[in-house]
């Protein structure tokens, strides 16, 4: 069944159509980047997370994190249900790593701020 | 009240803004800076933003808010740039070879400081329930998108279990993908407006990847509850705005959030006599960022709102350098240089620089504005001076009122300009 995508590349965001049953062909598409995302979106929709999690800071109580690669998107809800597990020790710095390689995905789970 | 202590350059706030003008000016010359910051942190609205899609121009990679402003206040380390945190500046004066800048901490109490040079990056504020008048009771659980973004992400508080957002801006729709990965349900986003408010990828990434439906042409005409909001009414509106009787929804919820855009914060511009542009609620500026007041510099959301970052940085570090101009050698403004007007034609909303001295730009002018509608097909953006001829063109590919767009334009065409004003239109 073919699958309508917006291309979120550039602001334009031309409406793709990607149908899976001929390889995947994208139409719709203004410029050749929307060909690949097309295809991705359907294959596999990938993601950067972003939230915060517990510190003991001395001004500030919340850190913010990231993955620092994009992940699958249908792993969001468990990688958000791993971010909430973690407490973190002030002092950290903006690039700190506090997941290694989260549910297996390649991406770490860094630090966004410096926090004393 | 202390002695009076005298910087080159004061600048009001230190988000984006305040943090690219004051490293600017410092690489520009000047050595005695102060950036007065009201919050105990710099970075500004960045600091909440916890989201990525910042520095993409700038830096060629996207970062989250806090990331951008990571860079810039790691650089202040090497600088002589002062910071006071914590202090709030309360009045602005203006006289012929001094601004007087009135702070207040509690540290040091009220002082007043005095400056040969200030630049103005306070930022915006939203805009409130006040004044966009949504009918109903006033019940707790009605929140502005950015305050609600400052306690879940600052303050690691939960606003609500059951949302409604009002407004499709960036803010809203990044906060509906915020609260709903914290576990609050959003049952919808609704929209007055034909088209959204926001980027598309903002679209995409946060409500599309969590089936939250957006209703474009609707709005919340009523708001139940007492004590706690426990619903609200949404209603199709027609293209004149006005709600169509009989499209009423019903939908429980505990918590309204209204993201309903932002109004630049000038009442410090306005006390010191700098004058304000209505169509951008900012101070109407020169080719150098330089205010009605000499000596008085604009950038940052302070101007006008920006969608990206990146601009205000760019914005920014030019209000820097022409404040370094400015202290050095009283500006790098030419006496009685030709001032020429420009106008927005009736399908752009306004202009930054509202006006520009001829004399006065070196190679090119940068000039912001924004479109008042959707053009989906490519475009032509025209200039043309007082006798009607054009001066330059433009093509884009396709506008959107939600994005700033700018062109540049270069001192060798404008000094074929006839009369004292340039026309800027958009043509299909
Ligand atoms: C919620 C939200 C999401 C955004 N998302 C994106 C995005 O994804 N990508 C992107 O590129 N851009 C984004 N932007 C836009 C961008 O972040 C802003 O345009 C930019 O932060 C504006 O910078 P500024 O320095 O002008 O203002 P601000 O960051 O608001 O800084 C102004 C500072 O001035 C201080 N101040 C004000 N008045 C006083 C006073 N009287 N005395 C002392 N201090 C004072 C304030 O405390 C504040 O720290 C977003 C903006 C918002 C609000
Ligand atoms: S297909 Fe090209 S023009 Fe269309 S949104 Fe994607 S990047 Fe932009």
């Amino acid at each position: 069944m073919k699958q309508e995508v917006i291309c979120v590349i550039c602001p334009r965001g031309c409406r793709l159509t990607v149908d899976p049953e001929n390889d995947y062909k994208v139409t719709g598409n203004f410029c050749a980047k929307g060909v690949p995302y097309g295809k991705a979106e359907l294959i596999n929709p990938t993601r950067v997370v972003t939230s915060t999690v517990k510190i003991d800071g001395e001004k500030i109580t919340r850190c913010p994190v990231k993955t620092d690669q994009a992940i699958p998107k249908k792993e969001i809800k468990n990688i958000m249900q791993e971010i909430n597990q973690v407490n973190l020790n002030a002092p950290v710095k903006a690039g700190d790593i506090v997941i290694q390689n989260i549910l297996n995905t390649d991406a770490n789970l860094v630090v966004t701020r410096d926090i004393d | 009240m202390k002695q009076i202590k005298e910087y080159e350059l004061i600048i009001i706030g230190g988000g984006p803004a305040g943090l690219g003008a004051a490293l600017s000016a410092h690489q520009n010359g000047l050595k005695d800076i102060l950036i007065v910051e009201r919050d105990i942190f710099l970075g500004g609205i960045l600091n909440q933003c916890i989201h990525n899609g910042f520095g993409l121009h700038y830096f060629g990679e996207e970062l989250t808010g806090p990331e951008y402003s990571q860079r810039f206040i790691d650089q202040l380390e090497d600088t002589s740039i002062e910071v006071k945190l914590d202090t709030m500046a309360m009045n602005l004066e203006n006289t012929e070879d001094y601004r007087f800048v009135h702070i207040m901490n509690m540290e040091e109490g009220y002082q007043i400081l005095k400056a040969k040079a200030v630049i103005l990056a306070m930022g915006c504020r939203e805009r409130t329930r006040m004044q966009i008048q949504i009918p109903g009771t006033r019940a707790s659980g009605i929140i502005l998108a950015g305050q609600a973004q400052q306690y879940v992400n600052l303050e690691g508080l939960m606003i609500g279990k059951k949302v409604i957002v009002l407004g499709s801006g960036d803010v809203g729709l990044i906060m509906a993908r915020r609260l709903t990965l914290e576990g609050a349900e959003v049952v919808a986003c609704v929209e007055v407006m034909p088209h959204l408010g926001g980027l598309n990828r903002n679209y995409v990434q946060c409500l599309k990847d969590f089936d939250i439906p957006l209703y474009l042409s609707h709005t919340i005409t009523n708001i139940r509850g007492q004590r706690r909001v426990e619903g609200v009414t949404v209603q199709e509106v027609d293209s004149n705005g006005k709600p169509i009787p009989g499209t009423e929804k019903d939908y429980d919820v505990d918590t309204v959030l209204l993201s309903v855009g932002l109004i630049p914060e000038n009442e410090l511009s306005s006390e010191a006599g700098v004058e304000l542009d209505p169509r951008t609620s900012g101070p109407i500026v020169y080719e150098n960022d330089e205010t009605s007041s000499p000596g008085i510099f604009a950038c940052g959301n302070v101007l006008h709102v920006h969608d990206l970052v990146d601009h205000v940085t760019e914005e920014a570090e030019a209000a820097g350098y022409a404040a370094a101009c400015y202290v050095k050698d009283g500006g790098c403004v030419t006496e009685n240089a030709t001032r020429i007007e420009l106008k927005p034609d009736s399908n752009i909303t306004y202009t930054v620089p509202q006006h520009i001295r001829l004399e006065d730009i070196e190679k090119n002018v940068r000039i912001y504005f924004r479109v008042r509608q959707n053009y989906h097909d490519p475009v032509q953006v025209l200039v043309r001076d007082g006798n009607n001829n054009q001066i330059a063109k433009f093509k884009r590919p396709y506008m959107f009122p939600g994005e700033m767009e700018n062109i540049r334009l270069p001192r060798q065409l404008l000094d074929r300009v006839v009369g004292n004003e340039l026309t800027i239109s958009v043509e299909e």
